[in-house]
This record gives structure tokens, sequence and C-alpha cells, in this order.
């Protein structure tokens, strides 16, 4: 008879890195599962590399990095007779995300010959349905952004609802050895399992935010993957990699990683609170937390993350090593802003309001900008043009414009015209259209499932 | 004899974005000598944080953390992720300013 039988006492989950398609040993899931990992759980996506793979639907990582450690973890749950739940599929947890990812899984159980049954939850939203939910008061702000406007859902090009645990667990439920989850909390990920065994969710919210970004709560955050085992009473925690090891200081420090409030971090069906927990060492290299607590919230949440299309943008990038021109770098910037306006409303016709353009001094101030606390002339600058339009024709119609400028613009005082280094030809790139963040807001929800729509694919049915 | 800042009496100092409309900073100090330095409210505060990244003081929240010896600063992404005006996606490069805080002397 397998443990997963009998009510858990304890609860082992294996999160081999901290993205999919990262990359991690084989020895790390052997370790992992040598400690008798009850489930694999490692996160597909996040907002951090910006609103353009919600915006357009694409995933951030390629597809043979993502088929590799499927691969490994596919036969590693089969073997092992564990579930494998992976979150935010391609990146942004789109429909479209999680099919490429249901995709390769088949393609790998057709040539490993492994019978996994495969549940992909969707959590696309649609406008129209969340338009009721804001007519009828259910949405609400986060801070900063303010209230929401219909005419801002209406225009995303993709919106997803962030799930918890529970659309998961119902997944498991229902029979899934693999869970292919769109968007959902880094933490849900790891935690819906043990949650589901009855370990208390205190220590398992707590440890599945320490575990979320594989090695970083370690001594060594490019070792790899990391273990924990939650109980009745709190959980431990160790690195994957027997050189690495937690400490009760990289273990606490990792509650700071990518969150606003360090001691308090808000799940759809509430809040955990880290304040009173304490960290211990057992040995070396494994640490013990117990005191975290979690609250349920009187009303579940369901946080929603929208994109929309800023406009089209197309780049062009030069380069300036002349001591001259960079003795002022700034005075040249300003001539090229007024040129090149100048020449946009002559041949163009076009208006300030009509586009927009960032030109950025890389070497001099392009990543602090005004809030650069260095000065003094640099040494070389590369010359960054990005600008924006309504349309590509007209973005990429502006940077050629621009082209004579970032090739011979010369300062004031110049009566000669340099040529500047570009770094490419054609020196303009078309970046096709760019989006933005649009929604910091979350929905009341009826129950913690109903926005999320689970289809089960027994293996049985595989060809 | 160069000025000693923050980034002296740390072993890290980072920034990085807490979802698409937040930034997030923390130092680490080396020890309870250098925490007691970043901790005093009369150095680091939420003005000194508004001054050198150009934002508004009431929206800056500061922690604390003697335990760790750790002080950490959130607040709103002035430029929100991935825009036009956005040089930093990851927000990664932001603790600069406030690493090479000169600290008082004594």
């Amino acid at each position: 008879m397998s443990t997963k039988d009998r009510p858990a006492e304890k609860v082992g989950i294996l999160v081999p890195a901290g993205m999919l398609g990262a990359g991690f040993s084989e020895a790390t899931i052997e370790r992992g599962l040598a400690l008798g990992a009850d489930v694999i759980a490692i996160d597909g996506g996040s907002t951090d590399s910006g609103p353009h793979y919600l915006g357009a639907s694409v995933p951030k990582t390629t597809t043979a990095a993502v088929a590799r450690d499927l691969r490994i973890l596919l036969k590693a749950a089969a073997r092992a007779d564990i579930p494998l739940i992976v979150g935010s599929c391609g990146t942004s947890g789109t429909d479209s995300g999680v099919d490429w990812v249901a995709g390769i899984v088949a393609a790998i159980q057709s040539e490993e010959r492994l019978r996994l049954n495969v549940a992909r939850i969707y959590s696309e939203q649609d406008a129209t349905t969340l338009k009721q939910h804001l007519e009828a008061g259910r949405i609400h702000a986060l801070p900063p952004l303010g209230e929401l406007q219909a005419e801002t859902l209406e225009s995303c090009t993709h919106i997803v609802g962030m799930m918890g645990h529970e659309p998961i667990v119902a997944a498991l439920e229902a029979g899934a050895h693999v869970v292919l989850a769109g968007r959902a909390t880094d933490t849900a990920v790891a935690a819906a399992y043990p949650l589901m065994k009855g370990m208390p969710p205190g220590p398992t919210w707590h440890a599945s935010k320490i575990v979320e970004c594989g090695g970083q709560c370690t001594t060594n955050p490019r070792a790899g993957g990391v273990f924990a085992t939650i109980d009745a009473d709190g959980f431990t925690i160790e690195p994957l990699d027997p050189t690495a090891a937690c400490t009760p200081h990289s273990v606490a420090a990792h509650m700071l990683y990518e969150t606003a409030n360090p001691f308090q971090m808000r799940e759809p069906a509430g809040t955990l609170d880290v304040r009173d927990a304490t960290y211990t060492s057992l040995d070396e290299r494994t640490v013990r937390v117990e005191g975290s607590r979690f609250h349920t919230a009187d009303q579940h949440t369901v946080k929603l993350e929208g994109a929309r299309i800023t406009g089209y943008e197309t780049m062009s990038f030069s380069a300036i090593r002349d001591p001259h021109i960079l003795a002022d770098i700034e005075a040249w910037a300003e001539l090229l802003h007024t040129i090149l306006r100048q020449r946009v409303e002559q041949t163009l016709g076009l208006r300030e309001d009509a586009y927009a353009f960032d030109v950025r001094l890389y070497g001099y101030n392009a990543v602090l900008e005004e809030l650069d606390p260095a000065s003094g002339p640099p040494r070389e600058v590369g010359v960054m043009l990005l600008v924006s339009a309504a349309d590509q024709g007209t973005a990429t119609a502006i940077a050629k414009i621009a082209n004579p400028l970032m090739l011979h613009l010369p300062t004031a005082d110049m009566d000669y015209l340099p040529s500047l280094a570009f770094a490419t030809s054609p020196a303009e790139t078309e970046r096709g259209p760019a989006y933005e963040f649009v929604l910091n807001h979350v929905v009341d929800t009826d129950t913690p499932t109903d926005m999320f729509r689970l289809v089960l694919q027994e293996a049985a049915h595989h060809a | 004899m160069p000025e000693t800042t923050l980034a002296d009496l740390a072993h890290e100092i980072r920034s990085k974005n807490a979802g698409p409309f937040w930034v997030t900073m923390e130092l680490f100090m080396r020890d309870t000598d250098g925490y007691r330095i970043a901790a005093d409210p009369g150095f680091l505060n939420e003005g000194t944080i508004a001054r050198l990244y150009d934002v508004d003081e009431t929206t800056v929240s500061l922690y604390r953390i003697p335990s760790l010896n750790v002080v950490k600063i959130s607040f709103p992404r002035p430029v929100s992720q991935g825009s036009l005006r956005d040089r930093d996606m990851h927000a990664g490069q932001h603790h600069v300013p406030l690493a090479v805080l000169p600290v008082q002397a004594g």
C-alpha cells in the first residue's frame, strides 16, 4: 500500500528549480526522491520579465529547455508514483501557455511510454464576465492602482486570474498525476498537495513561499533545488545540492524576496503571517521553521493580471566614443531631441502628442537617469533610440528619420560632421506591439474554483 | 579618504520588482553595528528614500528587522514595468542610489 492512501503525518515537497526550463541536474531529482518526496512542484512563470509575455501570450522560455526539464520530472513522477504540479504554464499562464506545456508533456509521454493523467487548468478570463463583476461591485483595486474602468478590461489582449491552491487540489482529487496550471500564485503550486493531505496552512504557505525560487533560500542560490518537509507543527528545509546549506538567515531572508511586505503575504484564501516565526538550525544545512500562521479571509479573492497594447515600437542603436561629444553628452542628446521633433513634423506632419520616443544613453545614465548618483564624462556611450507610435510603419519611419542624426549629429560647436558607430545594419529593429500591465485588482469569488476551468485527460485515452 | 557608504557596511544591497507596480529593496547589513546605522531613523527614513528616488514620502514603507540586520524599503514603481520610459525591467539596479549613500562619520 502506498503512503498516499493513509492520512499523512508529513509531506515532502521537491522543488527542482525556481522556474521550469531553468535547468537542474538529474542528481537533484534523485536526491529529492531519496529524501521521500511526496510531490514535485515547479513554477512555470512570472510577471517579472515584463508585460510582453502576457500581452502577446508567448512564453519566455524556449521549448527545448522546458522539454528537457519536463522529461526528467515526468519520468521521476511516474517512477515514484507522486504528482507533478506545474504553475503559471507558458510564463503568463494564458490558455495557450497551458496548451503549449500540455503539448510538450503529451509528446514526452508518448516517447517515454508514460501513462500519466494530465489535468489542464485554464485561468484566462473573459472581459465581458469581468465587467459584470465590476458592475456588481465585486472587483476591488490594490494599491497603487485606482478604481477599475470597464474600458480597461476591454482594452486588454489577455487577462488571467491567479488561482490559489483550490483548483489544483480539485485536479488532484479528480485523479490527475500531472497538473498543468494556468496563472497560479507562486506559492499555490507547492501548497496544494500538502493542504490536500491535511497539513496546517501556516507552515504550508510559509514553506511554499520559501521554496518558490528554488535555491534562492540557500547559501548558494545557483545550486538549484530545495526540499521542504511540512508536518503538524512547522516545516524543515534543506538544499538538494549536498554542498549547499540552508541557514536560519538564508531562509528568513528569502521571505523578503520580491514581496513588498516582509511579514504578511496575501493569498486568495487568506493571509500568511510570519511575524512570530522562529528559524532554528537542525544541523549545518537544515533549518526548522515554526510559528507561521495563516489567517483565513472572510472573502476569498482572485487577483487579476491584464496587459494591453500601448503602441508599436522601433529601436535604433548607435554609439559614441569621441571625447569631444562625450564631454557634454546631455547637450548632444538634447539637440537630438529637438532636431528629431522638427524633422518628424516637417516630413510626417506629426505633432509631439502623436508619438513618443526615449533616448537612452547607455554608459552615461541610461539605467537611473536623474537618480544616478555618479557624474563625470563617460568613456563611451551607447545611444538607444526607442520610438513608440500608433502603428509599426510610423514608428519605423520616425526611427529612419532619426538615422542620419544618430550617424552624423555634431555638437553645437563642431563645424564638421562626425560619424558615429551604428551597432547593426539595418540600424532599426522593429519590436512589434509593446504592452503595459493595467490590472492590479481582485475579484470577490463565489467559490475558489469557479473562475478556472479543469480539463482532465485520462492516460487510458492516450494513443 | 573616500567616504564610507551603506554598501561598505552591507553584505548585500538589492532591489527588485514586487509585482509590476512595486519596487522593493533590502539592505543586508554585515553586523549589528552596520544595522544600527542603517536602521537609525535620523539617518535613513521615508523622507530619505523620497529624496533619493524622487517619490512621494507617504507612499514609502520602511521595515526594520533587527533579527536579520535588515532594513527593507518598498514603494510604488514610479514608471510602470515595461513601458516606454522603463529602463530597468526587473528594477534590479535601482538599489544603487541607496547603496552609495554616505554614512555619517563616527
